[in-house]
């Protein structure tokens, strides 16, 4: 059973940010069966997020969230524009996350804006967010201004991104890809990443630094 | 079981009244903390390295030496000692006279440090913080046990028949923990050579560290120095005492909430519920204590943070003072009780001069005369054997 999670900064309520995460997790549903999806809502993490950022733990309620996020088969990342910028609460967010919570994960980019000018915000600086967290960005990325919910074009745009994350997922990249190259990246030992080394039987006893650590140069 | 106290050396502005000690005045203060220490029959007292204000222990083992000088019974230590950034060479000898002066009344637990422009301070690269780490401690530990040394590594000059002096006091090198809060090579490191190993069990959550320790436990049973359980663990914490849990709350509240390192994190409460921040009477703070070794397993050294956040020097002796008499006395009997067999105390000089020598005199380092160098013979003291021809290296 493949779990997506969406993960949305939109504070508002309703929430259009909350609403185009919505439709596509739907979308993305219809074409993977018997997934799940369940949501990680931001706004009600906020003050926990700026706590964690600043102590360099997460609280109890932020940590069920990450432990959400890191068993997550496919995440949908929706944030609205703010100041020409992503919602500094996402930012935060994945500030406060283990390096490789995200590794090889589809993540599927969307963002809220006030005008249509901002549209580029999703690849100028989600897309290189993402790209530090080592996730699989989709190729399509939904963007959507007031005038985007009177047009056809972004229910096709949703369809569009919704069977690239399905083929993403169906395909299993990212067991894929950890199975083969997880040691490649970036850990933190006892971290909350799926594949995170958390015993003596997960670690590599002979890597150069292991091996520098006993004695041997 | 040790219990003692370890201080960074901050010296943070009181939130209450707004004075900021001098360097004199939080040094001396220092030294009257572990006196107190001493007095009240703490066993262990240590101290931190730092290289930058508001910080003053730039050079540990002059401080404890004076203490040593000053003190009966405790143990002096360090937490911890830069292992990246000075260098090892250095490190033998500063602490090696510090055992002789202190009659092995001493310890050492090494670290990587936090402080980032420290390394380019003292000329190395922090992307190269692990492995001066790890290869730093393998150089440390042969310069204490072998007279004469040759050495080649990445990062300090090579070492031709150096011999580190003066020699451990009784031959025996001073008992090293490794400090490390994320990183399982220095777990492995400890465990390889049988040392100790520590976790500064605060600001994080609770038993956040016991995946270390345990992976500590593993390895230590793997190299044959004993099973799991007997592995030599250490634990950090803070603690704030007061006769009754509402007192202890209440003063210790706006040094808390005025603290740069507390104050803008989570409120006073979460803290002490999701961390292993110590705030309330003696009972409770022995009740929360005991819940360590019941998480982490049964361990060697609980070290608690007393002088901290600006905290006033009468407030940190009466801490100390409450500690000694009231919480120490009931965590020995309680986690004595509750120690499974076998599970040995933390090493001292004397259970590892007894270890080594049994009831045997131990050796006592007594130089050949100078001969302007100590590479023309096997070493460069008389008990060695002459039978043993040198290994010199090729000059030219």
């Amino acid at each position: 059973m493949k779990r997506l999670v969406v993960v949305s900064a939109g504070t508002g309520n309703p929430s259009s940010t909350r609403q185009l995460a919505d439709r596509i997790a739907q979308k993305s549903l219809d074409r993977l069966e018997g997934a799940t999806v369940s949501v990680i809502e931001l706004g009600p993490l906020a003050v926990d997020t700026a706590r964690a950022a600043v102590a360099g733990f997460p609280g109890a309620e932020l940590q069920a969230a990450i432990d959400k996020l890191a068993a997550a088969d496919a995440v949908i990342v929706a944030t609205p524009i703010y100041k020409a910028g992503i919602s500094g609460l996402l930012k935060t967010f994945v500030d406060v996350l283990d390096n490789d919570l995200l590794v090889a994960k589809p993540v599927l980019l969307a963002a809220t804006g006030g005008s249509p000018r901002h549209a580029l915000v999703i690849d100028d600086q989600l897309r290189p967010l993402l790209a530090f967290m080592r996730a699989f960005t989709l190729p399509t990325s939904i963007y959507a201004a007031p005038e985007d919910w009177g047009s056809s074009e972004l229910g096709a745009r949703i369809e569009r991104a919704a069977t690239e994350l399905a083929v993403l997922v169906g395909a299993g990249v990212e067991a894929q890809v950890t199975d083969t190259a997880w040691s490649g990246y970036q850990h933190q030992f006892g971290g909350n990443a799926r594949r995170a080394e958390r015993t003596a039987a997960d670690v590599d006893f002979d890597s150069p630094l292991m091996r520098l650590a006993t004695g041997g140069a | 079981m040790q219990f003692g106290i370890f201080s960074v050396s901050d010296i943070s502005k009181n939130p209450v009244t707004g004075y900021t000690p001098s360097e004199a005045e939080r040094i001396d203060a220092s030294v009257q903390i572990a006196k107190r220490a001493d007095e009240v029959g703490l066993d262990v007292f240590a101290i931190g390295e730092h290289h930058n204000p508001p910080f003053f222990s730039s050079s540990p083992t002059t401080l404890l030496a004076n203490i040593a000088a000053q003190t009966e019974q405790i143990v002096l230590s360090t937490a911890i000692t830069l292992i990246t950034t000075n260098d090892p060479v250095k490190i033998a000898e500063d602490y090696a006279m510090l055992q002789h002066l202190a009659k092995g009344r001493m310890d050492l637990m090494l670290g990587r440090g936090n402080t980032v422009p420290v390394y380019p301070w003292f000329g190395q690269d922090i992307h190269k913080g692990l492995e001066l780490a790890l290869e730093n401690y393998n150089l440390l530990h042969r310069l204490w046990r072998e007279d004469v040394v040759d050495w080649e590594g990445s990062f300090r000059t090579a070492l031709q028949g150096f011999t580190s002096v003066p020699r451990p006091l009784d031959d025996v090198p001073p008992f090293v923990w490794h400090g490390a809060i994320r990183t399982p090579e220095i777990a492995e490191q400890a465990a390889y050579y049988g040392n100790g190993y520590f976790a500064n069990n605060i600001l994080a959550p609770n038993f956040h560290f016991r995946p270390l320790v345990e992976l500590y436990r593993r390895r230590y049973e793997h190299y044959g120095h004993g099973t799991a359980d007997q592995a030599i663990v250490g634990l950090g914490g803070q603690t704030f005492i007061a006769k009754n849990s509402q007192d202890a709350v209440r003063r210790f509240r706006p040094y808390f909430e005025g603290s740069p390192l507390y104050g803008t994190s989570y409120r006073l409460e979460d803290f002490m519920h999701g961390t292993p921040l110590s705030v309330g009477s003696p009972q409770e703070v022995i009740e929360k204590t005991l819940t360590f070794q019941a998480g982490f397993g049964d361990y060697q050294r609980q070290l608690w943070v007393v002088d901290h956040a600006g905290l006033p020097l009468e407030e940190a002796l009466e801490q100390v003072e409450l500690l000694g008499t009231e919480v120490v006395p009931v965590l020995r009997k309680e986690m004595e009780s509750r120690r499974a067999p076998g599970v040995p105390d933390a090493p001292t000089h004397a259970t590892r001069v007894r270890e080594k020598y049994g009831d045997a005199e131990p050796r006592q380092p007594r130089p050949n005369p100078n001969r302007g160098d100590n590479v023309t013979g096997t070493s460069p003291y008389q008990d060695t054997d002459p039978s043993i021809v040198a290994d010199l290296p090729l000059v030219g």
